[in-house]
């Protein structure tokens, strides 16, 4: 039996940074992409926020295949009951609302009858029938699925901080890229 | 005299089977796909009006005029279907309506025809071969084909919407008219 870890593993690394990196720009760049006046720049917009929906869906993929094969470190054992409490259930929206809300998305595309082409090369299949009600519904969806992960994004960070900052424990550093050895 | 002349007037319209004659609204469409970023995205005209005398014995003697209400476009967004209407696009508010007329039609074999005539939208008007097939059932004659037509050449989609890149020049309209057999 190996022992629990105590850092994530560089590939855990590389993609909870990437993943989040792409999430956050996505979210702003919807909500600024939605105000716009209809435009062809509008259009393109819209097909580059589809397209880095479909890679989140599928990097957030990735993260759940390495988490069912690897061990996650530990949380701290200073940390009350509530509080981990709190961690895994944070972390369980997080990773529910990783695909609620790139699915919304394709569900809503689907509906309002402009199906999605990845990087305008890939055909994503069209999940449902064009009809203009169901649209509404699933636009609205979409809109209040990416508030509530950028919601929890925030409560993640903040919570991320804290461990650092005040609780002065390894939570944050262990996530982070280790910086190289100097050289002699 | 007069009455013989009536007579015979009436026989020769008799004997020409081509009867001008009114589409079925409920069993016709007029759809088109455009381009979007490689995307297709289907649309509709809703309202349309069309008289056709055709006889497929003679399809050379056809006479066809089609009008299509360019405001009942049907994109399936409400911000699409305004912007479409815009000036930009087809501006329906100076031009309301598209309008072909049919100037000849010829066999292509089986139940295949070409129809060749001039589409005029948006104050532009060009030549147009548009394929169709003619089938017939239960009394009603099912002509349904399809053809490309250039934007650009109507100028739909001025200014910022003329690059091409975003939004293809080549629409495809596809058409189904049902006309009553007899």
């Amino acid at each position: 039996m190996t022992p629990a870890p105590t850092r994530y593993t560089p590939t855990a690394i590389a993609l909870h940074w990437i993943v989040a990196a792409l999430i956050i720009f996505n979210l702003c760049f919807g909500l600024y992409t939605v105000g716009l006046p209809l435009s062809p720049t509008k259009l393109r917009y819209f097909s580059f926020h589809k397209w880095i929906g479909v890679t989140i869906l599928g990097l957030a993929s990735a993260r759940l295949l390495w988490r069912a094969f690897h061990p996650v470190p530990a949380l701290p054992a200073s940390m009350k009951a509530w509080e981990l409490k709190a961690a895994h259930v944070s972390h369980a929206l997080l990773y529910i609302l990783f695909f609620a809300a790139p699915l919304t998305g394709w569900l809503f595309s689907s509906a309002a009858g402009f199906q999605t082409v990845y990087l305008g090369l890939i055909p994503i299949p069209d999940l449902l029938h064009k009809n203009k009600e169901v649209a509404e519904v699933l636009r609205i969806t979409h809109h209040w699925v990416d508030y509530a992960l950028a919601a929890v994004i925030v409560v993640h960070a903040a919570a991320a901080l804290k461990h650092h900052f005040i609780d002065r424990d390894d939570v944050l550093v262990r996530m982070l890229p280790r910086p190289k050895p100097k050289s002699p | 005299m007069k009455s013989i002349f009536l007579a015979a007037t009436l026989a020769l319209a008799a004997l020409s089977s081509a009867a001008q004659q009114k589409i079925i609204p409920a069993q016709s469409s007029i759809r088109f796909v455009t381009t979007q970023m490689n995307v297709p995205v289907e649309g509709a005209f809703h309202r349309f009006d069309a008289t056709v005398s055709f006889d497929p014995k003679h399809p050379e003697a056809t006479k066809a005029e089609f009008e299509v209400e360019l405001g009942s476009i049907d994109l399936g967004t409400d911000e699409g279907d305004h912007e479409a209407k815009g000036k930009a696009w087809l501006n329906v508010a100076a031009f309301p309506k598209a309008r072909f007329v049919a100037s000849s039609v010829k066999s292509l074999g089986g139940d295949r025809y070409e129809a060749s005539g001039a589409l005029a939208i948006k104050g532009a008007t060009q030549n147009v071969l548009a394929p169709f097939t003619l089938k017939e059932a239960n009394g009603v004659r099912v002509v349904e084909g399809q053809f490309a037509v250039k934007r650009l050449q109507y100028k739909i989609g001025e200014g910022a919407w003329a690059a091409t890149d975003t939004v293809a020049d080549e629409v495809l309209v596809r058409f189904k008219f049902a006309l009553p057999a007899k």
